[in-house]
């Protein structure tokens, strides 16, 4: 057994060693000698033996045998051995381990010594490791010691109590009041622990929150002195009197005066003067403006000093430092919705700061980037934006796609610069953008019917340069196949006309079907392309029959099936072929705010069938009927049937199927009392249970109605959720506008009106169906009342 | 709060690590190892941030070592810059021009300077004055246990040990005994002339291996 060495020896030992399997000997060795010596008597070497395993340790070599030499230390009367007891303790044991329970009566009783050192390391540890029995046990101490110590002691008593509270919600309440009281002190380090204290508590809980708010004039106090102080050797950093105690200050500031008027107003010319007066030359001074401009945007501040923090962050922006530079982007960041305008002024740096080197910066410019885009600056912020995806680091490539998606979907000035915008992105990230561009693209391709020139020449072009990015491949096979004849007739107003012949625009496509960097969904979006073109195109469709009975005998089961059914509509069912690969119809976008049927509970304007704007998609019935037209007939492949979409007067068919789902929805419940026929200009036409519901009729134009329907309550209940849905026959044209409320007060003192707007150009007989829904007493009421005619004059 | 610090160099080597919130060895490992990879991948001039799994990372490097630091969502990074460099000059005053050498060697040391600034995660002391008088006595306190048996004189002159009139009279006896005793004399050069003949931490690159 190798004589022990002492701590330095040994350090210099391991680190000696040239291999690593000459340090695990080493290291072995001294294990083994510091397990026999902890097996022995005390003989005084003990806590350098402790020492040699916790730097062993911190190498990463497993230690779990020193815990109960940590233990037996702890006990020890001498401090040399307590102090790296402690140490072994923080480092060894955490509240996971079993061990870690049997130092909780050392901690008791050191924390009850005589010296406010071992008081100080019994503190530390429990702050550190302590679990939640542990706090529970030794909270009333850490409270006696808060209440009656020197300050060396109370500063760690209240952060060890920040600890306890952390731990076990439920014991805050024992150390409120002495907190409060702390706040006395003038220890710095005391009053720092007393913040600290003081916001762990508030976070935890709203009543606690609501008491500490009184003591707002206290710390606006305190942090005046700190400000306005002259230069105090002790806690100067560069010209900042105790910048902590002056951060948490300001934090705990922050948290009371969120939401309340009073301790805001409070603060406010406290908070001025930190902004004007403090430093910002070195890194400290921008710390605590940069809590100040926190707590100035969170809480209910005046605008003037809003903008005073506004424009801070603005010059921490054209700061050199890059730390600062990021720090005031993600403040910047926080506001920007609410504060729109103030952070649109500093939408030039910001852009800047795209070009930065740094990943981080990066990231945070290219959010503030996206949220500050609008419709008047769309152009511009477009032209950086594509300029920095094609330079920025992979992993924010996905992000910027996306957002770049999202601003032009918003806010595109016109459709063509909407498809360029994004073809541009295919070009240059095609791989990281998410699955379901493609089909939104298509669809928004479909939609421009005036662009199908342009598009196909423009994706023809991109597809000969490049056919590496799947999502622009599929795109681009999608719409040659379509709108192949497009690109043969060559004559383009938007583009330079070039002369494709169809032979080239099949070699293209068999390219990319042959190619081995076309994953399976592209080569089945070619194959499908080829098919299609053999409508549109007159020389070649020979070789468009070769090319897919080749592929009737491809490995890919996709490509296989379909090139086999494509051959099959070339033999069995040609007379179909070209009725079946017509012109797609325009696409119906699903969109969220889409309803098919009746919603609940919102506002009723959203239900009605809207006037239909040219272009709109169309009702899913419509398609339907559509594709089984198709596939009755055979019809040329033309435009026409887009055309028949948009050109017809489209609102009688969109308002037919949607009011014929609405009156299918609501038919089948019992009319109630049929209203008055009463050929006077208003008309009661519900009265049930109190409730009263009158409508009236102005005349607007040939054809337009504008219908006053006017509820009240006579009941002595309050009456809330009050909405009206309403459903007229096919011909009629129904807007309705937002009602006046939803509430009806008890005993007729207010009343909720709502206007409908009729169209009645076919001059049929007018109806009205009526639903009523309300919540009286807790219980929801559902009526219809239908009203067969109206007053005329 | 911070939820750990770490100092490792520049080869990866950790030098000191504090962990204040209860984790696994294991996982401690993990974040470890992952935590230097990043740091050490960024280049000079990048900032001193960066978001990492939910937490804020801090980090700074002095000469050859990485001082890094993991805070919540709430803290404010630039303190915590601020509260790492406080740290750096805690240890400069200490060990006088301090280097990475002087942390490998008195690790325990420097554990008890950070145990003086930082408690459970958050600054303590904002005075550096106060954190070196306490470290100072707190060592006196160990040099004289290390040297007296456990006693009832021992747990008395404990209790003295807490103002400096009393310190300094045992400081006397210290120098008396010193002069008998060759052990203290290690103890006597402590406080009175350190001489450490190595690079200061700001002045240029330490030695590491």
């Amino acid at each position: 057994m190798s004589p022990s060495v002492p701590l330095q020896e040994m350090i210099r030992a391991i680190r000696s060693a040239r291999t690593q399997c000459e340090e695990r000997g080493v290291i072995q060795r001294e294990c083994a000698a510091i397990r026999a010596q902890f097996r022995q008597a005390d003989n005084g070497g003990r806590s350098h033996n402790l020492a040699k395993l916790l730097y062993v340790h911190m190498l990463g070599y497993p230690a779990h045998f020193g815990q109960m030499e940590c233990v037996r230390m702890i006990a020890s009367p001498r401090y040399s051995e307590k102090r790296v007891g402690y140490l072994g303790a923080m480092m060894l044991l955490d509240e996971k381990q079993d061990a870690s329970l049997l130092i909780t009566n050392s901690i008791k009783n050191d924390l009850s010594h005589s010296n406010q050192y071992v008081q100080s390391l019994a503190l530390c540890t429990l702050a550190c490791m302590g679990s939640a029995e542990m706090c529970r046990d030794l909270a009333p101490e850490i409270d006696r010691l808060l209440r009656a110590s020197n300050s060396y002691i109370k500063k760690k008593a209240a952060l060890c109590a920040v600890h306890i509270v952390r731990k076990v919600q439920d014991l805050g309440e024992l150390f409120a009041p002495t907190a409060r009281s702390l706040l006395a002190e003038k220890n710095h380090g005391v009053l720092h622990g007393a913040v600290v204290l003081i916001t762990e508590l508030c976070g935890q809980n709203t009543e606690t929150l609501e008491k500490f708010r009184k003591t707002v004039p206290d710390l606006v106090q305190i942090m005046k002195g700190l400000v306005i102080s002259g230069y105090s050797p002790e806690h100067d950093v560069a010209g900042i009197s105790d910048p902590f105690l002056q951060v948490r200050i300001l934090r705990l500031l922050r948290i009371l005066g969120r939401n309340n008027e009073a301790a805001s107003d409070a603060m406010n010319d406290l908070l001025a003067q930190v902004a004007t007066n403090t430093d910002s030359t070195k890194t400290v001074g921008n710390a605590v403006l940069y809590e100040t401009v926190l707590t100035v945007l969170d809480i209910k501040s005046e605008s003037g000093l809003r903008v005073l923090a506004v424009n801070i962050l603005g010059r921490f922006l054209l700061n050199n430092d890059r730390n600062i530079r990021y720090i005031a982007m993600t403040s910047l960041q926080k506001i920007v919705g609410t504060d729109h305008n103030a952070v649109q002024r500093h939408r030039g740096t910001i852009v800047d700061c795209l070009k930065d080197q740094d990943a981080s910066v990066k990231r945070r410019a290219l959010e503030l980037s996206l949220a500050l885009v609008s419709a008047t600056n769309i152009r511009s912020m477009m032209k950086e934006l594509l300029l920095f995806l094609s330079s920025c680091p992979p992993e924010l490539k996905a992000e910027a796609a996306s957002g770049i998606f999202n601003a032009a979907e918003r806010y595109a000035p016109s459709q063509r610069w909407h498809i360029d915008t994004i073809l541009h992105v295919l070009t240059t990230a095609g791989g990281d953008v998410r699955d379901e561009t493609v089909p939104n693209l298509i669809q928004l391709i479909t939609n421009t019917s005036e662009l199908h020139c342009y598009t196909v020449h423009k994706l023809y072009r991109a597809l000969l340069k490049d056919i590496s990015q799947q999502s622009l491949v599929q795109v681009a096979c999608w719409c040659i196949g379509e709108y192949g004849d497009l690109l043969v007739k060559g004559e383009c107003q938007e583009t330079e006309p070039v002369q494709v012949s169809e032979d080239d625009i099949l070699d293209a496509l068999e390219t990319v079907l042959q190619s081995h960097m076309s994953s399976p969904t592209t080569r089945g979006f070619a194959l499908t392309a080829t098919m299609k073109l053999s409508t549109r195109i007159t020389d070649n469709v020979d070789r468009i029959r070769s090319v897919v009975s080749i592929y009737g005998s491809c490995i890919d089961v996709e490509l296989q099936q379909r090139a086999v059914e494509y051959n099959a509509l070339f033999k069995k069912y040609d007379h179909m072929r070209a009725a079946v690969l017509e012109r797609m119809p325009v696409i119906e976008k699903n969109s969220p705010g889409h309803t098919n049927g009746v919603s609940t509970g919102e506002p009723v304007k959203e239900l009605k069938p809207v006037q239909v704007k040219q272009g709109e998609p169309q009702h899913a019935a419509n398609q339907v009927c559509d594709l089984l037209d198709l596939l009755g007939g055979s019809e040329e492949p033309q435009q026409p049937q887009l055309a028949a979409c948009s050109v017809v007067p489209a609102p009688p068919i969109s308002t037919s199927t949607a009011g014929g789902d609405l009156l299918d929805l609501l038919g089948g419940l019992e009319p109630t009392p049929l209203p008055l026929l009463t050929p006077a200009p208003t008309m009661t036409v519900y009265e049930k249970d109190g409730v009263t519901l009158t409508l009236s009729c102005e005349k607007q134009s040939d054809s337009g109605l504008m219908v006053t329907l006017t509820a009240s309550n006579s009941t002595d209940s309050n009456i809330s959720g009050f909405t009206l849905q309403a459903a007229v026959p096919k011909s009629v044209q129904l807007h309705m506008k937002a009602p006046s409320g939803d509430s009806l007060p008890p005993s007729d003192t207010a009343k909720v009106t709502q206007m409908v707007v009729l169209n009645n150009p076919n001059k049929v007989n007018l109806k009205m169906r009526i639903r009523i829904c309300y919540t009286i007493r807790g219980s929801t009421v559902q009526d219809t009342i239908q009203i067969d005619s109206f007053p005329t004059h | 709060m911070m939820q750990f610090m770490l100092l490792f160099s520049r080869q990866g080597k950790l030098r000191l690590q504090k962990w204040y919130v209860p984790l696994s060895d294991k996982e401690k490992k993990k974040i470890t190892r992952e935590l230097v990879q990043t740091v050490l991948a960024r280049k000079p001039k990048m900032c001193s941030f960066l978001e990492w799994r939910d937490l804020k990372i801090v980090y700074k490097r002095y000469a050859s070592l990485y001082f890094c630091c993991a805070i919540e969502d709430q803290d404010n990074e630039l303190i915590t810059l601020e509260i790492i460099h406080r740290y750096v000059e805690l240890l400069d005053k200490y060990f006088g021009s301090v280097c990475e050498l002087d942390i490998i060697f008195n690790f325990e040391k420097a554990y008890f300077i950070l145990d003086e600034f930082l408690l459970g995660g958050e600054a303590q002391e904002t005075s550096k004055k106060n954190v070196l008088k306490a470290i100072e006595q707190a060592d006196l306190l160990q040099e004289l246990c290390a040297f007296l048996s456990p006693s009832p004189v021992m747990s008395t002159l404990m209790c003295l040990c807490t103002d400096w009139l009393p310190s300094l009279l045992l400081l006397l006896l210290l120098l008396l005994l010193s002069t008998l005793h060759a052990e203290l004399l290690s103890a006597w050069h402590l406080f009175l002339c350190p001489e450490h003949l190595t690079l200061s931490l700001f002045g240029g690159g330490g030695q590491s291996t």
